[in-house]
């Protein structure tokens, strides 16, 4: 294992009292002196600052970079307007997923924000397949997070700008003297804003921001609990290679106009085989929310079986929601034992747990659309 | 620094043992054990009756970032489990040696308690971890 690496915000997260471990190749805060549970509830009610610059923030530039980009994602990423985001996929011939990420339109150019621990896999299957012409840029830039029912107050002291922006636009911005792009979007399920800064105002904007009387530092506990309940996939766990967009339930994430008989039908890994799942809906498996009933955590790993006992699945994300107050999870299960309400069964050490297939998100999101 | 009572004996997996005087004892995990885990929600119980060995798993501890097990301090049979916990697994975080207590046993040999560690020496080891 090679040296871990380090965010512009180490020292702040040091000084924080922060529990650091070792993430995708970071050294990342899971978790400060107030706790994965405070942090949570701190996130649903007020406002949470969270570090992320762990992610990797891509410029991709060239003749028709959207057309690029629509050779490697289902997205619709040519119809996506500038100063939007958008959520895409990059598939692989046999129609997993090969990782997510976020595709924002900047005009001449695409930004892209794709998960830590995919970036290098990432950044050489773009450049693999892009065209002579396009260049491709590994960005030194710290990304944070403000997130919370309480974002959009703070921000307004900071940057009244920012606040214009609804859920999945994104505009290029000046908050308190420091120059972010900004997006009003999150992992949390809840309004919010992530911030993309230069490494060297990383610090001076999250202190900027920390010292607003709502704002507290949260770690990258609370970051899964909070986006367990939201209903959001988390790369390595809820998809991956061996998924594909339609088992996950990710159809959204497939434009129309790339859909059969779409303008720009197919065209990009695996399209043959994810276009025909979203025709036919033939896949045997499926992506679902399950709803504990006692309060046992049922973790990633639990098989699921039904009430006549036979294996349907397992769980590939779960804990205990601290704002849903049961234990939530999420895993695949067959078809058969996919429409909410059914009952299901989790082995827990042992034990047969009863769990309710339920509809994501578990909690409401507070999106901001305007 | 964590709290450590000196009334009360302790084990190299951290829970903590209370000697109630009449062959009994109340067990939990103490305030260093709970500190590390973070916040508990959930605690799997022992059943009455069971009798356990030193040394065995008898429960479970779940808290928002991973399951912990329980450990038996020393031989008995459990004679009562702290069902308030049930509800309110949080006890467990908020008062480590009060209403945060776990199980009572009934030693069968109550002897065995000077084998466990002293205050000091429990000390020592939290420290060194």
């Amino acid at each position: 294992m090679s040296q871990l690496e380090k965010t512009p915000l180490y020292d702040l997260h040091v000084e924080l009292g922060a529990k650091l471990v070792p993430f995708a190749g970071y050294e990342m805060p899971v978790q400060y002196p107030l706790g994965v549970k405070k942090e949570h509830e701190h996130t649903r009610t007020a406002c949470g600052l969270f570090d992320v610059s762990h992610m990797g923030q891509l410029i991709l530039r060239g003749p028709d970079p959207a057309a690029a980009l629509e050779a490697l994602v289902p997205a619709d990423i040519v119809g996506l307007p500038k100063g939007m985001q958008r959520y895409a996929l990059f598939t692989n011939p046999e129609g997993g997923i090969l990782d997510d990420l976020m595709v924002v339109n900047g005009g001449d150019h695409l930004y892209l924000v794709v998960n830590a621990a995919c970036k290098a896999q990432d950044i050489a299957h773009l450049e693999a397949h892009l065209t002579a012409g396009h260049r491709l840029e590994l960005l030194d830039r710290g990304l944070l997070a403000l997130q919370g029912p309480q974002a959009a107050e703070v921000m307004r002291r900071l940057c009244p700008e920012a606040c214009e922006l609804v859920f999945m636009q994104h505009a290029r911005v000046t908050i308190d003297g420091v120059e972010a792009w900004v997006s009003r979007s999150g992992y949390t399920g809840e309004d919010g804003f992530e911030i993309s800064v230069a490494a060297a105002d990383s610090e001076t904007l999250a202190r900027r921001l920390l010292a607003e009387a709502e704002v507290e530092a949260i770690g990258l506990g609370a970051r899964d609990s909070l986006r367990l309940e939201a209903g959001l996939c988390l790369y390595g766990h809820d998809i991956d290679t061996a998924t594909t967009p339609v088992e996950a339930g990710l159809i959204w994430a497939i434009g129309k106009p790339r859909r059969l008989g779409g303008e720009r039908a197919g065209g990009f890994p695996g399209a043959e085989l994810i276009l025909q799942q979203v025709q036919d809906k033939d896949h045997r498996r499926k992506r679902v929310g399950l709803l504990g009933e006692g309060r046992a955590p049922v973790r990633e790993g639990a098989e699921l079986y039904n009430a006549e006992g036979e294996r349907i699945g397992v769980v590939t994300s779960g804990g205990f929601g601290p704002s849903v107050g049961k234990p939530v999870a999420m895993g695949y299960v067959s078809i058969e034992a996919s429409a909410p309400e059914t009952q299901v069964f989790a082995e827990v050490r042992g034990k047969r747990l009863p769990m309710t297939v339920s509809k994501m998100p578990f909690v409401t999101p507070g999106y901001y659309r305007g | 620094m964590s709290n450590i009572p000196a009334n009360l004996r302790y084990t190299e997996s951290h829970e903590w043992v209370l000697d109630n005087g009449d062959g009994t004892v109340t067990l939990g995990i103490t305030d260093h054990a709970q500190e590390a885990l973070g916040d508990v929600v959930f605690v799997e119980l022992p059943e009455v009756g069971r009798s356990l060995d030193a040394g065995e798993e008898f429960g479970v501890i779940e808290s928002v970032k991973a399951a912990s097990d329980l450990y038996a301090p020393l031989a008995g049979e459990v004679i009562e489990a702290n069902e308030a916990l049930e509800d309110a697994p949080e006890t467990v975080n908020e008062a480590p040696y009060e209403g945060g207590w776990i199980a009572k046993l009934k030693l069968a040999d109550a002897a065995a308690l000077e084998g466990l560690l002293d205050a000091e020496a429990y000390a020592k080891l939290a420290d060194a971890e």
